[in-house]
């Protein structure tokens, strides 16, 4: 009996120490944890928001996009806290800087990288995530296979980098080391005491994957400076969604 | 060994220049012209317009009743001492010891190099050819004492070369003013009767120092050789370049890593020392076969960190074609900054070491990428959206005003706003309704408008009024029409942002 227990406490013990390894730790720059998105960090094991680890976000339309880099923005501002940068990787330039400071993330401290080719912003998204000068790394790109975000994942794990991926393909969604993969849609707005005009941000946050953790839905609404989890039951996601994300 | 001094004498430096500006400048008297105590007074003339009795010194308007042709042409101040220290640079190649005399001389000291031309008078022939050549009118003397050399070249004849010793025989027969005296001693040296240096050395220096003061014999003392003068020597400017011949031409990548590494350890050592870091280097290779392959690298601030440095040029080696071997390799840094003193930085509150390692990443990726890739955009204070951000130019700058956070502003900007089919009932209304792409966005809430004129003294065009709308979906879009309402004809409207 003693035996069992203390194999079931030396097994926790490594599990903790691997989760550790894959960026499921305390963050470095930040609080522990995003604040006002407690409710969905219970997705991911250990009920930490991994931060020196991979996120996938899914969006394949513009107004998709729109809704995944506000979500981003926000967790931005908390990760630069410190007065980190962040470096943001795209093929062209369509993320307009002072939205940003609407999420309370300093436009300023946001460096642009403005890539043609996929092999460049592999190249420059691995060398971000290796520098430990930096909170996080955005890289809006086409498709990412497992040996790319397997290479990323290491640099991840080594620097504590947090690296968002935005993938904007929708064909050759296949597995890969994230340890998330997100879908944020934007919901109708929800205005103040029903006053009339377009209220605050509104969004449908699905995780649809996560590593060791189980995948879920909720609606996340951004006020006043801050994310907000409104109190719905968090939906499960279908089986049938993740069987056709992959 | 006995020290030997060359003084070159330029009596009309400042017009001489000017021809070798602007060859085609009008020949004739020239005279430069400079205010003082409100009238305008020649500073300079050429040897024409001394010829014709104008003296630097007069008044312009008596040198016009002299010759009505004069030329003048305005002084700029300081530029004797900018063309003087030009050319001291330059006979650098002739002595390493230069020293300039402005308004009009410079001194050589040349102690030991003209044996390299063949003698003195070779030497100093060689000197004066090439700078007449480039256009100077000249005189030059060779002397053991600077005052001597300085003395000759002014008051004597033809370029002279006073052998060892002799300088007190030559001085005898000069005026007492080619010891550089003030006006005021040399009016009563004059009154006394002394014209020349010969009538003063037989003087006691006791009866000389009563009556013309220590001064005087200062001055004496210098041209005789007695007492000694400073020497000036101008400070040549090594640039920052670090050479490395090889015996055998190298032709791997590895060697030529090494190569670079042993150059930017020296360079770095260099700088370091002065308290400069590297903006901009070159690396040149010179090929066994006369070609030469360049890489160029930049950073984002300046540093002498030679494994970040050897790293940026590793980035590059294999854009090297070395083809027989490459035998010398330079390396120039070409632009140089003050080494910035480790301190905190406004926006990185945590460690210098993260500007430091994030300047460095950025750095890499210049490198690879072009630095055009990399944009940072800082607030400017205009309305109309595009142009409301402008890229910063270093990494140490600085927002000057605050981001605008009154007005909604989308996070996904189109850059050319897309045209929509909209169908708005009532003027100054938001659309019901939008058709994008073939799909129809039913609106159900909108905010607006919010009307941005255009800046009329940057581009004409009509206004824009901004709505912020949402469709039945939830998706919020930033949309605007251009122009007044008007109901005679089609007015445009268009799709410019998403919002999160």
């Amino acid at each position: 009996m003693g035996a069992a227990t203390a194999k079931k406490e030396q097994i926790a013990h490594l599990q903790a120490q691997i989760w550790h390894m894959q960026g499921l730790k305390p963050a470095l720059h930040g609080q522990d944890c995003i604040r006002g998105l407690e409710a969905i960090a219970k997705a991911f094991p250990n009920s930490i928001f991994p931060v020196g680890a991979l996120h996938e976000f899914l969006n394949f339309v513009p107004e998709h996009a729109a809704a995944t880099q506000g979500f981003i923005a926000g967790i931005l501002q908390q990760l630069m806290r410190k007065g980190h940068a962040c470096i943001w990787i795209a093929e062209q330039h369509e993320l307009f800087p002072p939205a940003l400071a609407a999420f309370g993330a300093d436009p300023s401290r946001v460096i642009f990288l403005h890539l043609k080719h996929s092999k460049d912003i592999l190249w420059a998204c691995e060398e971000a995530l290796k520098c430990e000068g930096i909170a996080a790394v955005v890289v809006e790109i086409g498709t990412l296979d497992m040996v790319i975000s397997r290479r990323l994942q290491l640099a991840v794990e080594k620097s504590g980098v947090t690296g968002f991926i935005l993938r904007t393909q929708a064909k050759g969604l296949s597995t890969t080391m994230a340890a998330a993969r997100w879908q944020i849609s934007p919901l109708p707005s929800i205005a103040e005491n029903g006053l009339p005009g377009v209220g605050h941000p509104h969004w449908q946050v699905d995780l649809l994957k996560v590593r060791n953790g189980k995948p879920g839905r909720w609606e996340v609404m951004w006020e006043a400076q801050a994310f907000k989890v409104l109190e719905k039951k968090a939906v499960k996601v279908k089986e049938a969604i993740i069987l056709k994300t992959g | 060994m006995a020290s030997r001094f060359l003084c070159l004498y330029f009596p009309y430096l400042l017009a001489n220049q000017l021809y070798v500006r602007k060859p085609n400048l009008a020949k004739g008297p020239l005279a430069i012209v400079k205010p003082e105590q409100g009238r305008r007074v020649v500073h300079a003339v050429n040897a024409e317009a001394v010829a014709a009795g104008i003296k630097p010194g007069c008044h312009v308007a008596d040198a016009q009743a002299l010759v009505p042709e004069l030329g003048l042409v305005d002084y700029q101040a300081g530029k004797e001492e900018r063309l003087l220290t030009a050319i001291g640079h330059w006979c650098i190649g002739y002595s390493p010891q230069v020293a300039i005399n402005p308004p009009d001389s410079m001194m050589l000291n040349i102690t030991g190099c003209s044996h390299l031309w063949g003698g003195e008078q070779a030497y100093i022939q060689a000197l004066l050819n090439i700078l007449k050549e480039k256009g100077y009118e000249l005189k030059a003397a060779i002397a053991d004492t600077q005052a001597a050399a300085w003395a000759v070249a002014h008051f004597a004849d033809t370029a002279m070369v006073i052998a060892p010793g002799q300088h007190s025989h030559a001085l005898a027969g000069l005026p007492l003013s080619a010891l550089r005296l003030e006006e005021n001693l040399l009016q009563r040296f004059y009154k006394l009767g002394f014209k020349n240096i010969a009538s003063v050395l037989n003087i006691s220096r006791q009866v000389l120092r009563r009556r013309f003061g220590e001064d005087f014999l200062l001055k004496l003392g210098k041209a005789l050789g007695t007492v000694a003068e400073p020497f000036m020597a101008l400070k040549e400017q090594v640039p920052y370049q670090e050479r490395l011949p090889c015996l055998e031409p190298l032709r791997t990548a590895k060697a030529i890593a090494i190569a670079i590494e042993r150059l930017l350890e020296a360079l770095c050592y260099r700088l370091d020392k002065e308290g400069k870091g590297i903006r901009k280097a070159t690396l040149s290779c010179y090929r066994v076969d006369g070609k030469l392959q360049q890489l160029h690298i930049g950073t984002h601030q300046a540093t002498v960190h030679v494994v970040h440095l050897l790293k940026l040029y590793a980035l590059r080696i294999a854009e090297l074609r070395p083809g027989l071997g490459i035998e010398l390799f330079v390396l120039d840094a070409v632009a140089v900054e003050d080494l910035e003193a480790k301190q905190e930085r406004l926006w990185i509150q945590d460690a210098d070491q993260g500007l430091q390692a994030l300047s460095e990443l950025l750095d890499r990726l210049a490198v690879r990428m072009g630095r055009n890739a990399i944009q940072r955009y800082l607030p400017q204070q205009h309305y109309w959206p595009e142009r409301s951000v402008k890229t910063a130019s270093d990494l140490r700058d600085e927002e000057l005003v605050q981001w605008q956070l009154l007005r909604p502003r989308p996070i996904h900007l189109i850059a050319r706003p897309l045209p929509i089919e909209v169908s708005a009932p009532i003027p100054d209304y938001p659309p019901m309704l939008f058709k994008l792409n073939g799909e129809l966005h039913q609106i159900s809430k909108a905010d607006g408008p919010e009307r941005i004129e255009r800046e009329w003294w940057l581009e004409a065009g009509e206004h824009r009024d901004y709505y912020q709308v949402e469709d039945q979906n939830g998706k919020r879009y930033w949309i605007f029409r251009l122009g007044h309402y008007d109901v005679a004809q089609q007015v445009q409207w268009f799709l410019h942002g998403y919002f999160a």
